[in-house]
């Protein structure tokens, strides 16, 4: 009994003293800081066009979606399985059938919530994705092939559980986008 | 000469008796095969690698800004550098080999049954340690495999329950793949992994001489002993009889090995996988990742179980799962007979389907998932993976009903050719 207790109690110590090498493991106060929100200029961004842009080390994508594009949103809506974006995947104000704040602009986290890799873009629909003549435009995972729609909703049946993460962003002006801040807002 | 400097020795460490009990006195069965090279070849690999692995890291720099460069410096400016980031780099690859092999004829003969339960606990930790050791060592070169590799196992535990997303940052030590993450996994590649090894080594070793090797018969030789010196009848000192074989299948070994680093080190993309000669970029994953190869088996698992509940984590389950279940080997198998030769067709038909299962499993893990083509709306090569995640899990579960009602054969009294 005392042999056990002696033992229980050294076992404790013997963990709360190497708990600093634990700790030590957690993110730098470096790596905090390093979170900064970033400034986008949308001018020169044409119509059907995506750019990537990094943001807490992660890509982020801004995707200026044509008349053509966000009409294919409709025809989407049966084939994913969030299409009214009910999991938390996005801020309140992005909570709606085109997932952004200006029905035009789509900004995305490009990283797939199946394992982290980053989807390629197959935004054009049709045989020419190489997805198959009934592909309706949007993002596809090469690691393991989890497809999502124009407005980053994951389609039914694919790895990936959830749909892409919209980031928190505001609108400065009608071109200049600030991703990962929406005091503004909210 | 050498005699007064042993009895110098013998009288301060206990130097002959360790080289009699391990060596000139341990009595291995006289009728091991061709099966019985790849535990000893495993520690030559593992000297390879300490060996070489101590003269990369002269040279290598674990910083996100230097090391891909660095990888790049040592294959070009270092004197022959390339010759030993080959030998480390195809000696991770072989290491594999020899391990799947080794394991393999512990399933064939039955080496895992007691009292070798804790003989195979031993190896099979070793394995797990192995695969961290590949897994650590795969992102140093930090290119984009290394990159995406790293970021796709992490996000893993990323998807347990509650604890997942702090775990994976803390595992990071940063919100995504970095710089503190390659400079933790260059410590426990280089540090923390190889001293476990070690020991382990060590313990699977000591436990294996303490009960004694099986045998392609899979019976006991310690049955019949010689009355008057008691030693096994069917056991034979392991020097010089054993070390002059194992000394030939090196070698043997030593040629194909030599052959690849110095004819196909990258083995066609699947050694050391082309887009690894592209630095890491956090922005792009390249079209089509896939681990290495001696990962893709396990790697095929997690991409078969689709997410349930809105998690992944049933695929992270039974890919982990996949591992657990063979620690679980010696208890579930529950045959009169260790050996195969003994074992009956029920066993020998599950085996089969079990093997074909692991290596399809393997070969679809190197490929994307449309590879085959679709039917019905699903990936062809899908569907097979799930088939073969099922055969792969089934093996282990009839093993206790089908190794009770297989037809064995009777074991022989002493061990055959």
């Amino acid at each position: 009994m005392l042999v056990v207790a002696t033992g229980a109690v050294g076992a404790v110590g013997a963990l709360a003293a190497i708990s600093p090498l634990f700790v030590s493991m957690a993110p730098s106060e470096r790596a905090k800081a390093a979170g900064a929100p970033v400034e986008v200029d949308l001018a020169k961004l044409e119509p059907g066009m995506l750019i990537t842009e990094a943001w807490r080390g992660k890509p982020v994508w801004i995707l200026h979606r044509t008349d053509e594009m966000l009409s294919r949103l409709g025809e989407t809506a049966e084939l994913v399985s969030d299409p009214d974006s009910k999991l938390p995947m996005q801020p309140d104000y992005a909570k709606n059938v085109e997932r952004s704040i200006k029905p035009q602009y789509l900004v995305l986290v490009g990283i797939c919530t199946h394992l982290g890799c980053s989807p390629t873009q197959k935004l054009e629909a049709g045989e020419a994705s190489g997805l198959g003549a009934d592909w309706s435009g949007g993002f596809f995972c090469p690691c393991h092939g989890s497809k999502f729609d124009l407005a980053g909703r994951v389609y039914k049946g694919v790895p990936a559980p959830a749909n892409l993460e919209v980031p928190p962003h505001q609108f400065l002006s009608d071109s200049r986008l600030l991703i990962g801040d929406d005091a503004a807002r909210s | 000469m050498l005699r007064p400097v042993m009895t110098w020795i013998d009288e301060r460490f206990p130097m002959s008796k360790m080289v009699r009990e391990h060596l000139t006195e341990y009595y291995a069965p006289k009728n091991f095969n061709f099966w019985y090279f790849f535990g000893g070849l495993a520690i030559v690999v593992l000297a390879i690698q300490i060996l070489t692995g101590i003269f990369l890291t002269m040279h290598y720099k674990p910083d996100a800004d230097k090391a891909f460069a660095s990888v790049e410096y040592i294959m070009r400016d270092v004197p022959l550098g390339w010759l030993i980031r080959y030998i480390h780099s195809t000696g991770a690859s072989m290491f594999f080999v020899v391990i799947y092999l080794h394991m393999f004829r512990a399933l064939l003969y039955g080496s895992y049954r007691k009292p070798r339960e804790l003989l195979w606990i031993f190896g099979m930790v070793i394995y797990l340690c192995l695969m961290a050791e590949a897994f650590f060592g795969y992102l140093l070169p930090w290119g984009q495999m290394s990159y995406w590799g790293a970021q796709v196992i992490v996000n893993l535990f990323g998807s347990v329950p509650f604890i997942g997303p702090d775990l994976a940052i803390w595992i990071r030590g940063d919100y995504v793949v970095g710089d503190a993450t390659l400079n933790r996994f260059f410590a426990l590649h280089v540090i923390a992994v190889p001293i476990a090894l070690l020991g382990l080594v060590v313990a699977h070793i000591i436990s294996l001489h303490e009960v004694g090797s099986n045998n392609p018969d899979g019976i006991e030789i310690k049955k019949h002993k010689d009355p008057k010196t008691g030693k096994p009848l069917d056991g034979i000192p392991f020097h010089p009889y054993y070390t002059v074989k194992d000394i030939f299948g090196l070698v043997v070994f030593m040629i194909i090995f030599a052959s690849i680093v110095f004819f196909a080190p990258e083995m066609g993309g699947y050694f050391l996988e082309h887009n690894n000669f592209i630095p890491a970029d956090p922005m792009k994953t390249p079209p089509h990742i896939a681990p290495v190869w001696y990962f893709t088996p396990f790697y095929s698992i997690l991409r078969a179980v689709p997410p349930m509940f809105g998690s992944q984590f049933p695929g992270v389950l039974a890919m982990g799962g996949a591992v657990v279940i063979l620690f679980l080997l010696p208890w579930l198998d529950k045959s009169p007979v260790r050996s195969i030769r003994y074992k009956g067709p029920l066993f020998k038909t599950s085996l089969t389907i079990f093997v074909t299962s692991f290596l399809l499993l393997g070969y679809l893990g190197l490929k994307p998932t449309n590879i085959w083509g679709q039917i019905g709306g699903g990936d062809v090569a899908t569907l097979a993976a799930q088939l073969c995640t099922a055969l792969y899990f089934l093996f282990f579960l009839s093993l206790p009903i089908i190794s009770r009602l297989d037809r064995t054969k009777a074991e022989p009294d002493r061990v055959t050719s």
